[in-house]
């Protein structure tokens, strides 16, 4: 089982997404924005950061990088991809899930310990929590306020997409929506950290191993 | 206009030039001629004026800090293996790791420009440490500020935040611990110190030299522009004049994406072995590379000035090597490397051209499409400037400070007053919650912080397998070391060594950024050799190097200096991280019995009591005893070794009241205390004596824990318990933390939101 972790120019807790990956079982694989081939990846994080310094918008320019060609079609064939912090604005801006990520409503980057509830627990990426899970992992970002039509958000919630919710808003974002999922459940976007919540000694908890773990479920069931 | 070539000026002696404008003394201006025998070319003048100011060549400072060579270059964990003079200090931690660290200051474009100097100060020092070949793998930042009620501070500290987070943040670079101090000196000239911990294999370090004939010169990272111009010869080695020009354009501006890429391409070109030496282009810009990198090899070096990529076409060859653009880096590359190393560069989106080579001639000469426009010796720019051994003298004023103790000032006695000075002190702007700041930086990045703020030093973890780590921490006491400035920098060595020793974190090395008023006021000039003789003597007694560190002159807004601020940063080594003291009481640790380490005195004067409640300055700093700090540090690392002791934290600023509310509210449980026999409550709450922590030691082991005290002879006082929602001073008062907390957090949100 092996998980790719994108290295997009700027991204910084690339990192970090491989070392939960390992935590959780699986080996991973770095993967590089120039390169189109996902080296046989059964899954594929696209991890927090700046990419290309998000000066544009975030997430903008790395949508269009190389390697996100092949994530884009190996998505739709249901292939498990996670995008966090920077990597939900990626997957936004390709499309791949609804909606878009603006700046925090205090304008301010914010980095905190952030309680969220798992309202959607049959994604590839969130089936080992359970319904209604209450999960403490890290939030830190600058552009993490979740904005989308009304009509987008009705519909989200009414397919049960929603698949986080912030217990106490920390950023703006509508409906207090920390991540979202597409109809398919295979493609999460999250803004806070899960990779950050893997092991007691560097993290507030390890409530963010369930999505890595998860993941490792959903490829063997496949 | 036609370029002033060497020839040139051989020929023009008479021409007028603009040296004092560039910051140059006359007599400063004649050396440059009696060097060159001749007047220097424009361009020739612009690289000295650079290199001989105040922040590039240490004129002032240098014949002080000599000093720090007497100090042994052991450390207690093994060798130095770089000292003052690199970019960074590096030593060896075991396990075949080395670590690099240092602190420096950009105190005065963060007054100018506060989100654009904040952030280009932490891009600096961290190119310092890439240039040593390693990984950064930390940041802190000690921060000072006019008082937090003043105007002009909610302009300066919001944008200095902002711009320290968003460079660091962006770097993807954990900030794990710094300072947040008000004082009113500080209002007309804040510091922002930036430290950079890096981390690397001891064959991967490297030193900035430029070796081997026809070896390249390459300049890579981002164009030069006309940014940051004059930075270091107007801006850092000047006082501010009210009414003056502005100086804004002479802060540079960051480009932090940039940076990112320069430290990962950077790390991939000394991985591949196409490096003989680098080092980054920072205060001074090209004319420091240059001359730094040639006179530290064992040539000369001819540049071609025209083959720099330019941001603005019109920039004049004066312009191009004064130019401060961030995120530049100079490599000199063996010819057959050249290729591998473009190709690199390429993979990194990072520009990159070959300016230059080595040379046999000894000289650094620069050309200017195809006209020399410089030749000189690279070690008169670098070494050889002027150096002065200017007055000092203690000043008139310091026998009538010292004679106006605090001890004498009416105190709180009753219970109601002394929870009242309590909460008073609990919310004042240097004791309060800073999660404000520390909020908009990223503690978590890379996956190793193991501490962060507000613990008393912050750890990384160095190797997963074997959990050997570093725990850092940056302390000073300015208004002890107006006091006595000796014992004050003593007191900052002390604390930083303390606060890594509460941790677990054996320390071994030391950084210091001496951030002081001007040097030509002979009053300022003793405070800087006392702070310098503190300093060493401290280093000495404890068995630590000084292993860099950075002066900053000219703090000073018109004829008000800012308090002495020597901030000292101490790096302590840990074997396994999992061992690490927390300052938190937890729900785990109920019952646990809280111990005092460390005598208290009556010792009120320059402590934060003093400040708060008297708006007052004066009498001598509390006693430092460094023999009794190690002997704490030794008892606080082995108690955390054997598991003596679950939370420890160290006694500074507002006194054991302030130790117990931060520990409280950090883990959410209170704490039943009484004053130890024989000492008063007041002094017990909110003396500032050194030398002292709070630990809390599980009842299982406390048998073990006092013999270990007892033992070797150090004054220990059980205090009180851990227990319940309260902070509870026995037959005095009795505080809710949900009250605490309000208090402790309220201040700089309502301030600042």
């Amino acid at each position: 089982m092996k998980i790719g972790v994108v290295t997009f120019p700027g991204s910084l807790d690339d990192a970090d997404a491989r070392r939960a990956a390992a935590v959780a079982g699986a080996e991973a694989v770095a993967l590089w924005h120039g390169d189109e081939d996902l080296h046989g990846v059964d899954a594929v994080v696209l991890p927090g950061g700046f990419s290309y310094g998000d000066y544009l918008r975030a997430g903008a320019i790395s949508r269009f990088a190389p390697v996100m060609e092949t994530i884009i079609k190996r998505a739709g064939e249901g292939m498990p991809v996670l995008g966090i912090c920077n990597g939900f604005q990626v997957l936004c801006e390709s499309h791949l899930l609804p909606g878009a990520l603006i700046k925090n409503h205090h304008r301010k980057f914010v980095c905190k310990d952030q309680t969220l509830r798992i309202e959607n627990n049959t994604t590839a990426w969130t089936s080992d929590y359970d319904a209604n899970h209450e999960i403490t992992i890290v939030l830190k970002n600058q552009d993490g306020s979740f904005v989308a039509d009304e009509a987008t958000l009705d519909r989200l919630e009414g397919e049960g997409r929603v698949v986080a919710r912030y217990l106490g808003n920390p950023n703006g974002s509508y409906r207090d929506i920390a991540g979202i999922t597409n109809e398919r459940g295979n493609v999460v976007g999250l803004m806070p950290h899960p990779e950050h919540a893997v092991e007691t000694l560097t993290g507030p908890t390890t409530d963010g191993l369930g999505f890595f773990t998860s993941v490792l479920k959903a490829v063997v069931a496949s | 206009m036609s370029t002033d070539t060497v020839s040139v000026a051989g020929n023009t002696p008479e021409v007028e030039q603009p040296w004092a404008e560039l910051g140059l003394k006359a007599d400063e201006y004649q050396r440059i001629r009696d060097i060159l025998g001749r007047r220097p070319t424009s361009c020739e003048l612009a690289m000295y004026s650079v290199m001989w100011s105040e922040h590039c060549s240490y004129k002032s400072s240098k014949v002080h800090l000599k000093r720090f060579g007497e100090i042994p270059q052991e450390t207690p964990a093994g060798k130095m293996l770089a000292g003052i003079g690199e970019n960074a200090g590096v030593i060896d931690i075991g396990e075949g790791y080395a670590v690099t660290f240092k602190v420096e200051s950009h105190n005065h474009p963060s007054y100018v420009e506060p989100y654009q100097g904040a952030a280009t100060g932490v891009g600096g020092i961290v190119r310092d440490i890439i240039a040593m070949g390693a990984r950064p793998v930390a940041v802190m930042d000690p921060l000072r500020f006019g008082p937090l009620d003043a105007p002009d501070t909610k302009r300066v500290l919001p944008g200095i935040v902002s711009g320290v987070g968003g460079y660091g943040n962006s770097l993807g670079l954990p900030n794990i611990g710094g300072e947040v101090v008000f004082d009113p000196t500080y209002l007309g000239n804040p510091l922002v110190n930036a430290l950079c911990v890096g981390v690397m294999r001891h064959e991967d370090l490297h030193l900035a030299n430029a070796t081997g004939v026809g070896n390249q010169m390459i300049l890579y990272g981002a164009k030069t522009g006309g940014d940051g111009i004059g930075g270091v010869s107007v801006l850092a080695s000047e006082t501010f004049a009210e009414g003056g020009p502005t100086k804004r354009p002479a802060v540079q501006v960051g480009d932090p994406f940039m940076e990112k890429l320069l430290i990962e391409c950077t790390l991939e070109l000394f991985a591949a072995n196409v490096v003989e030496g680098i080092q980054d282009l920072g205060g001074g810009g090209l004319s420091c590379a240059t001359s730094e990198l040639a006179s530290a090899g064992d040539g000369g070096m001819r540049v071609s000035l025209d083959k720099v990529p330019l941001r603005d076409a019109s920039l004049s060859p004066e312009e191009i090597l004064m130019s401060e653009s961030q995120e530049r880096m100079m490599a000199c590359v063996t010819p057959e490397n050249v290729e591998a190393f473009l190709k690199i560069c390429e993979k990194w989106d990072v520009q990159a051209d070959v300016i230059g080579e080595v040379t046999d001639t000894g000289r650094l000469e620069i050309d200017w499409h195809g006209e020399r426009v410089v030749d000189v010796l690279p070690e008169t720019v670098a070494h050889e400037g002027p150096v002065y051994n200017r007055p000092y003298s203690r000043p008139e004023w310091q026998d009538e400070l010292q004679a106006d103790g605090a001890e004498k000032l009416p105190r709180a006695s009753s219970g109601a007053e002394l929870r009242d000075t309590l909460l008073k002190l609990v919310a004042s702007p240097n004791l309060c919650d800073k999660s404000w700041v520390t909020d908009q930086y990223d503690r978590y990045v890379l996956g190793n912080s193991v501490l962060a703020q507000p613990e008393d030093s912050g750890m990384i973890r160095v190797d997963e397998t074997s959990g050997l780590g570093v725990a850092v921490s940056t302390d000073c006491n300015g208004r002890f070391a107006k006091l006595d400035p000796y014992t004050g920098a003593k007191l900052a060595l002390a604390e930083s060594f303390r606060n890594v020793a509460t941790t677990g974190a054996r320390p071994v090395a030391v950084t210091d950024c001496l951030n002081f008023g001007s040097p030509e006021d002979p009053a300022v000039m003793w405070q800087f050799t006392e702070a310098i003789r503190g300093l060493v003597d401290g280093c000495k007694e404890l068995g630590i190097p000084v292993t860099g560190g950075n002066v900053s002159f000219y703090n000073q807004t018109g004829e008000t200096a800012i308090l002495p601020t020597p901030v000292v940063g101490v790096l302590g080594v840990i074997d396994d991280v999992t061992r690490r003291t927390p300052i938190g009481f937890t729900a785990e640790m109920e019952g646990h019995q809280l111990y005092l380490l460390g005598e208290t005195e009556e010792e009120l004067s320059g402590s934060e009591w003093a400040h708060v409640v008297h708006g007052h300055l004066g009498g001598r700093p509390p006693a430092v005893d460094l023999a009794a700090e190690q002997q704490l540090a030794d008892i606080l690392i082995n108690a955390s070794r054997d598991g003596l002791i679950d939370a420890a934290h160290d006694v500074s600023d507002g006194g054991v009241a302030q130790t117990l509310v931060e520990s409280a509210l950090r883990g959410g449980i209170g704490a039943r205390v009484w004053a130890p026999d024989g000492l008063d409550p007041f002094l017990f709450l909110f003396a500032e004596s050194a030398g002292r922590a709070v630990v809390a030691v599980p009842r299982t082991e406390e048998v073990r824990f006092t013999d270990m005290c007892t033992a070797r002879r150090f004054p220990h006082a059980k205090i009180g318990v851990i227990t319940g929602d309260t902070l509870d001073v026995q037959d005095q008062f009795e505080l809710p933390l949900t009250e605490l907390r309000v208090a402790w957090t309220s201040t700089l949100p309502s301030v600042l939101n």
